[in-house]
């Protein structure tokens, strides 16, 4: 298990400020879901975490500097699930999680009967085994999503990061889903950080929740602290009830009435 | 069906790669022996292979050709068929590497410029140059051409890095292909304008020929052809990688901008030096990738060396119509690698939506 710690951490891109100084710790084993509505910054953490966009400030793994890693040494310890992830249709799907261990192969690439190994067990785990020799045009959107999650499993990281995972799939799949990450991340003892758009699962899943709003952080913590009805309704511009559920949950729930500007 | 056939497949190594190369490597070699045992003059065809087993140590056989005939085999026909095998190997590899580096199926490994930077070096060297090369103890075409392609595809490489997000993106190195690739053919048609006496000499030099190789062709491309092989050959694995976007490719830990410079610098090279040779012979490095994609699969360890092979092949085959339909007066190679590539292209295409 690993911890993240930010450290003032602020991406731009030009003059324009995607994520104001941002600091927090994301204990070991712990998983923050990022909240906000499009534009929020919550991508551009994940995306600096993941090596993909330059920042201030400082992001540290277990007290290393991600800055000062090379992009091998990152990849051993941070493995990202982009929002929508570029799919070669004609690829083999233990081709593809084979990908994920580029951080370990040998020189020119030349993977070892190890790394084999690992794909093996990343396939069982996930119950792809089956699905392995099919090429991923073919795999259905659920499907895929798993695929994409067993590359990024294979990596062998601490830290997962998760870009709006369920974005693309149907209510049953995004539970399976994120059933999914719950049980990798208790099984692996993994670190996630996600960023979401769903509210109440967010809530369901994460331990903790962290609110942005324009590059800034608004709250963060627990579900019930952070999803007030009032707090939503003014970063996300809605109308919402928050009620809390028979499981202990907090469920939002869409209201008639939204202003129209 | 699908998952009992996937279930078979089994274990990612079990399909067996090497026995492919082997296999491809044995049919360059069967096909060089076809290639120089045909022609209009010369030895019965089927005496030639039993002259070439005859030139090896410890074998001795009477193949009944004489010393001018083996002379027309190894002299003139030798050089021609190991020259195409080199140029059809080489931008088959650089056309699929080039593929892959720039996730685009139309690339070819003349995007950059290598081929208009080829042809503006020629150009300058039947023009311009001449009067200046006129003394030198080497044909100074090639070595202009060369010079000037790898020019030009620095001169891409500066502008794409210089207005690109990133040094080396891929979209705006394509962009700035297409843009010094203008330039560059804009000044060749300037300078043929002002000199219409060498038209024709250099759109024949331009439509690509093997038809004058000698030993020493040979020998000049061999040393690129086989860094820039080796290289592309070596970098297969990362262009798997870079199929899934530079993004993605980063987060696995792939230095994205350097990998892509390796792997167009091989390439470039190789590609470079057979067109300074050979003149642009089109169509073999767009289709070869595509064609072996279409029977073997998409992977990239696959497709670079299997490219290598059927591209040598190509070309080679691809060469006997060329001297021996009409008799003497010969078709320039490019023409028949059009001719005989774009239907073969066809059948695959239609074969691959009919399994489909």
């Amino acid at each position: 298990m690993s911890r993240v710690d930010f450290c003032g951490v602020s991406v731009t891109y030009g003059e324009f400020v995607a994520v104001e100084p941002y600091t927090d710790t994301v204990a070991p084993g712990e998983w923050v879901a990022m909240l906000g509505p499009n534009g929020a910054g919550k991508s551009s953490l994940l995306r600096a975490v993941g090596g993909l966009v330059g920042f201030a400030g400082g992001i540290d793994v277990d007290g290393a500097a991600l800055a000062a890693m090379s992009a091998r040494d990152r990849a051993r310890r941070v493995a990202m699930v982009p929002q929508e992830p570029m799919i070669p249709g004609d690829m083999r799907v233990d081709d593809y999680v084979l990908l994920g261990r580029w951080p370990y192969v040998g020189r020119f690439g030349i993977e070892s009967s190890g790394d084999r190994d690992v794909v093996d067990r990343v396939l069982e785990r996930l119950g792809l085994t089956a699905l392995r020799a099919r090429v991923l045009g073919e795999l259905s959107g659920g499907e895929r999503q798993r695929v994409v999650l067993a590359r990024a499993l294979a990596q062998d990281t601490a830290v997962l990061l998760l870009d709006e995972p369920t974005s693309a799939l149907d209510i049953g799949h995004q539970q399976q889903a994120l059933e999914l990450v719950a049980e990798l991340r208790r099984d692996e003892r993994l670190t996630v950080i996600s960023a979401m758009h769903d509210l109440t699962l967010a809530g369901l899943y994460a331990d903790r929740l962290v609110l942005l709003d324009e590059g800034r952080l608004v709250a963060s913590g627990s579900a019930r602290d952070v999803l007030t009805a009032e707090r939503i309704g003014e970063v996300y511009d809605v109308c919402v009830s928050v009620e809390r559920g028979s499981n202990g949950g907090v469920v939002v729930i869409p209201q008639r009435g939204f202003p129209v500007p | 069906m699908r998952a009992e056939r996937a279930t078979a497949a089994g274990r990612l190594a079990v399909r067996h790669p090497a026995r492919w190369f082997v296999g491809g490597a044995l049919a360059v070699g069967l096909v060089i022996v076809v290639g120089v045992s045909i022609g209009p003059a010369g030895p019965p065809a089927w005496r030639v292979p039993l002259a070439l087993l005859d030139r090896l140590p410890l074998i001795s056989i009477d193949s009944g050709v004489s010393r001018a005939e083996w002379n027309i085999v190894w002299q003139i026909r030798m050089p021609r068929v190991l020259l195409g095998a080199l140029v059809g190997g080489m931008l088959s590899a650089a056309g699929a590497s080039y593929q892959g580096v720039f996730r685009n199926p139309l690339v070819d490994p003349y995007l950059l410029g290598a081929a208009a930077g080829a042809g503006l070096g020629a150009t300058l060297a039947f023009t311009v140059a001449r009067q200046a090369t006129a003394g030198w103890p080497v044909d100074p075409v090639p070595i202009i051409a060369f010079c000037a392609a790898i020019l030009t595809v620095t001169v891409t490489y500066l502008v794409g890095g210089a207005f690109g997000p990133a040094t080396g993106s891929g979209p705006t190195l394509v962009l700035a292909g297409v843009a010094v690739v203008a330039f560059a053919t804009a000044v060749q048609t300037w300078l043929l304008q002002r000199n219409v006496d060498v038209v024709r000499e250099v759109y024949s030099w331009i439509l690509g020929r093997l038809s004058s190789a000698t030993w020493s062709d040979v020998g000049l491309v061999i040393p690129y052809v086989a860094v820039s092989a080796v290289v592309l050959v070596l970098l297969r694995r990362p262009l798997d990688v870079l199929r899934v976007g530079d993004d993605e490719a980063t987060t696995l830990g792939m230095s994205v901008a350097r990998t892509r410079l390796v792997i167009v610098i091989a390439a470039t090279l190789g590609t470079a030096a057979v067109v300074s040779v050979s003149g642009l012979i089109g169509f073999v490095g767009l289709i070869i990738p595509h064609a072996v994609r279409m029977v073997i699969g998409a992977s990239y360890r696959m497709v670079v060396p299997m490219s290598l092979f059927v591209g040598a092949c190509f070309l080679i085959l691809a060469d006997i119509p060329g001297r021996t339909v009409q008799g003497g007066a010969e078709t320039p190679i490019g023409v028949v690698t059009a001719f005989l590539g774009a239907p073969f292209f066809v059948y695959l295409l239609r074969r691959q939506q009919v399994r489909r």
